[in-house]
Parts: C-alpha cells; sequence; structure tokens
C-alpha cells in the first residue's frame, strides 16, 4: 500500500541529512549556497541573508543556474522543513547532487531563534506583471530586477545611439537614466533617434526623452542635464553613476570622458557609428583597458569624419545601442561575459561582426597611473584636436 | 596572400573597396604592398619614419600587432588584418 503524503514527507525526512539553523549560520557568505524553496509570495516576511530563492516547482529547472557545480555544499530550507526535505531528496538522488542538506525546522525555527533576515525588496502588483518575463529568467530574477530598479546610468546623448538605448533600459526597469543633450529635435534626426517624435520636433532633447521615458515606464527617474559635457561640468554630473553610456559624436568629448570616468572607476558602455558600420566596447577602469589603450592618440581629422556630417543608416544606431543596452544590463545584474577587453565591429552592409582583442597599456597615459594622480588639468587633453576639426570644417 | 580590411575612411583611397589582398611575409610587407598599390593609404597609415601611425591600429586576425611583433609579425595566406581607426558619431 503506498504511504499517506504525511508518511511519505517522514520517510524523505529520514532519508536526507537534516542539520539544526544553529550548524546553518556559520555557513553564510562562505560560498555554501542557501537555497530558499519556498513560493515567492511566502519571502515577504524575509529570508536567510543571502539565500537565493528558487520555489520547489522550479528547482529541476533552475537549481543548475544558481548551482552549477553538483559537488558544491547546498542547504535548502523552506517555512518548516518539510518541502526542503523533499527537494533535497530530489537534488540527492535524482539530479546527483552530492552534499546537500535540509534546514530542520525552517525559517521558522530560523527565526525564533532570533537569526537575522533579509527583507526582499518588495515589488508592486503592477510590478509583478510589468517585469514578469525578467522574473521567469534565472539569469534576472528578482534578484536582477531589484538591482536594475536601484541602478543608475547616465546616457550622454539622447540621439541615434541613446534614444533606443534610453527607451530600452527604461522599458527594463532602469531606476534613473541621466540624459545630457542640449540639443532641440530637428526633422533630420527622425530617421533614427527613435525617442523623439514628429510632434516633439523643436522640443529640447532631453524634455522629448523625458516624455517618452515617463510614458513608457513610470518606474524611471529621469535626470535631465541640458548642457553640453565639458571639462567645467563633467565630474559633477557623472559622479554617483553606476555606468555610463557613451553615444557622443566627438573625439574630445570621448577622451574628457574617459579620463574622468577611469578617476571616478565608472565603467563606460561605448559605441561608435558611421555609415554601415559601428563599433562597440566596454572600458572598465582598471579591470580592462581604457578609451585611451586603444586610442592613445585621436586620428587627424582627414581620417576622423565625426568632425564634419556624414550619412548613417537609421537602423544601425539601433543596432549597436541596443547592443550597448544589453551589456548595460548584464553589468548591473551581473550575468554573462562582458564586452571588456574586446571591441565588437558590426558591418550591416555585409551582415559579418569582428572581434577584436583590446589590451591594457601598462604606458597608457591615464589608466596606469592611480585615480587620484590624475590631475583636472590634464583630464581630456590631446594635441591641437580642436584645430583639426576646424581645419576640416 | 593576405585580406586587408579596409575601414570606411580609407576605402575611397582603394577605389571604394571593403577588401583586398595583398602580399608579403609580414604585416609591415603587406601593408607595404597595398600602399604601393594604392598610394594614397600611405599617409595614412604610416609615419615619416616608415612605422605605424600611432592613432591606427592594425589586428592580425584579433590580435593588435603591437603586441605581437610589430610590422615585422610574419603573416600566413589566410591571415585577415583589420585597420581599425578610431570612430566617434553617435548621433
Amino acid at each position: 500500500m503506498s504511504p499517506s503524503g504525511a508518511e511519505y514527507i517522514k520517510q524523505v525526512k529520514a532519508s536526507v541529512e537534516e542539520v539544526d539553523p544553529s550548524d546553518v549560520k556559520p555557513l553564510l557568505g562562505n560560498g555554501v549556497a542557501i537555497i530558499d524553496v519556498r513560493e515567492s509570495d511566502e519571502l515577504a516576511s524575509g529570508k536567510l541573508p543571502g539565500a537565493k530563492a528558487i520555489p520547489r516547482g522550479f528547482l529541476e529547472s533552475r537549481i543548475e543556474a544558481t548551482v552549477p557545480d553538483h559537488s558544491q555544499k547546498v542547504v535548502l530550507y523552506c517555512a518548516s522543513g518539510a518541502r526542503s526535505a523533499l527537494a533535497a531528496n530530489t537534488l540527492v538522488r535524482d539530479l546527483g547532487y552530492e552534499d546537500v542538506v535540509s534546514m530542520k525546522g525552517g525559517i521558522t525555527l530560523w527565526k525564533d531563534r532570533g537569526y537575522d533576515v533579509e527583507v526582499p525588496f518588495q515589488f508592486t502588483p503592477e510590478q509583478r506583471q510589468r517585469y514578469s518575463r525578467h522574473f521567469l529568467l534565472p539569469e534576472v530574477g528578482e534578484e536582477g530586477q531589484k538591482k536594475l530598479l536601484e541602478a543608475k546610468v547616465l546616457l550622454l546623448g539622447a540621439g541615434g545611439l541613446g534614444s533606443p538605448t534610453a527607451l530600452y533600459l527604461a522599458a527594463a526597469g532602469v531606476g534613473q537614466l541621466g540624459i545630457v543633450d542640449d540639443d532641440e529635435v530637428d526633422v533630420s534626426n527622425l530617421q533614427r533617434q527613435v525617442i523623439h517624435k514628429t510632434s516633439t520636433v523643436g522640443v529640447a532633447k532631453v524634455d522629448s526623452a523625458e516624455a517618452a521615458i515617463n510614458e513608457l515606464n513610470p518606474d524611471v527617474k529621469v535626470v535631465k542635464y541640458p548642457v553640453r559635457l565639458d571639462s567645467s561640468n563633467i565630474m559633477e554630473i557623472i559622479e554617483g553613476y553606476d555606468l555610463i553610456v557613451d553615444g557622443v559624436d566627438n573625439f574630445p568629448t570621448r577622451y574628457l570622458l574617459n579620463d574622468a570616468t577611469v578617476r571616478l572607476k565608472i565603467p563606460v558602455v561605448s559605441a561608435a557609428i558611421l555609415g554601415f558600420e559601428g563599433q562597440l566596447s566596454i572600458f572598465a577602469p582598471y579591470d580592462g583597458p581604457c578609451y585611451r589603450c586603444l586610442f592613445p592618440v585621436p586620428p587627424p581629422a582627414e581620417l576622423a569624419p565625426s568632425c564634419g556630417a556624414n550619412g548613417v543608416l537609421g537602423v544601425l544606431p539601433g543596432t549597436m545601442g541596443l547592443l550597448q543596452a544589453t551589456e548595460v544590463v548584464k553589468l548591473i545584474i551581473g550575468a554573462g561575459t562582458p564586452l571588456i577587453g574586446r571591441l565588437l565591429m558590426y558591418d550591416a552592409l555585409d551582415a559579418t561582426t569582428t572581434e577584436l582583442k583590446v589590451r591594457r597599456d601598462p604606458a597608457c597615459p591615464i589608466c596606469s597611473r592611480e585615480p587620484e594622480d590624475i590631475s583636472s588639468e590634464e583630464m581630456g587633453v590631446f594635441p591641437d584636436y580642436e584645430a583639426f576639426c576646424a581645419a576640416a570644417g | 596572400m593576405a585580406t586587408i580590411r579596409i575601414p570606411p575612411v580609407l576605402r575611397a583611397a582603394v577605389g571604394g573597396e571593403r577588401e583586398v589582398t595583398a602580399e608579403g611575409e609580414n604585416v609591415g610587407d603587406v601593408l607595404r604592398a597595398l600602399t604601393e598599390s594604392h598610394p594614397d593609404t600611405s599617409a595614412q597609415i604610416f609615419s615619416s619614419d616608415g612605422e605605424l601611425n600611432r592613432y591606427v591600429n592594425v589586428y592580425l586576425n584579433d590580435e593588435d600587432v603591437r603586441v605581437l611583433d610589430g610590422l615585422g609579425t610574419g603573416v600566413g595566406g589566410g591571415d585577415v588584418l583589420v585597420i581599425l581607426p578610431a570612430m566617434a558619431g553617435g548621433a
């Protein structure tokens, strides 16, 4: 005769290793995977510090994203110790995990002992629906979405690259988007700058972009900087941002930005476009090369078409801007392999991509030194560049 | 015979081609063969002392030739040289 449910749980509990909360406490933060197998609506009252939430119904499908190594020690817990025992049984018997224990008495006993709990970020019902497709991805989940909502990202320019980047980062729920742009929307922008509309021609780009973002996602706070970035304002503007998205259209600002971000150790997700081709890389100060490691000096004017007006395929900044947005999201949630130390070239006409290695330059005039040794006077400095651009007309 | 990818800013100097091929035992030879066939590229690639201009990055396949043996880096038949100029377009 089959056992009753209660008998079955008793049998399973007898066959898995159970540990007391006092044995789990010293394991926190020591490389042991602590997994909360309760349903997501049970987490509001708190979970063990650092625990990852995988509802038992998703255990088999999600455990490997969190614990890829089957020999790693895993502690499972639930409300009272029954579901975690069943989950431990599954991990050991069916999935071959080697060192799995279930915490006796669950979080109820943990709290009774007076141990600390971490109260998870509370999503509103509307946010649960809005970000539901993110919650379904183990790489994002509630933790990643919380990071997105708490992130501050600065966009340099609400133009070709900045438009699609801003829209998708807003949709993804990045909590604060700063936008630096001193321009107004022109009808010639609308072939590619999709955040603006025919109805906002003549409006300041920061205002036009803010309206579009607010309409898309009210979770996003927009901070507007209707100025040109220069050495007098850059440190004040960029300080406090977690990441910067560089889509500026001129070399002087790119060098200035590089030097300031190295000084403040802020990663820059950088893209450039021309005609049918784009370049993309991440410059993460001291983790990888900086812009000056890659391009120590700017090209002369005849090789620097950004000095004047050039054509660009309307969809190209969309492609490159969304690759930037993807790298931004990855950096915020800590998923995947970021494009640090690598440069991606995209050729739209050929439909090909090429990846190049970018090395840190041990003799880099900026990032070979400590941030505090980089003076304000030398930031963004390079020889005669304004003159070159002026010469190019 | 190596393939050289020509960036947009140099295409006018090679008759609009996106890729050209050139003979040479090493990176310097291949690039000099390019500048001999297309003299307008010369001043943009080489400085007056015959070295690579500092604002031009040249990659053998995916590696910067400066971390290999520079212009002396050996080049095989199936290799691709990528000339990478800095670009700043964003608008």
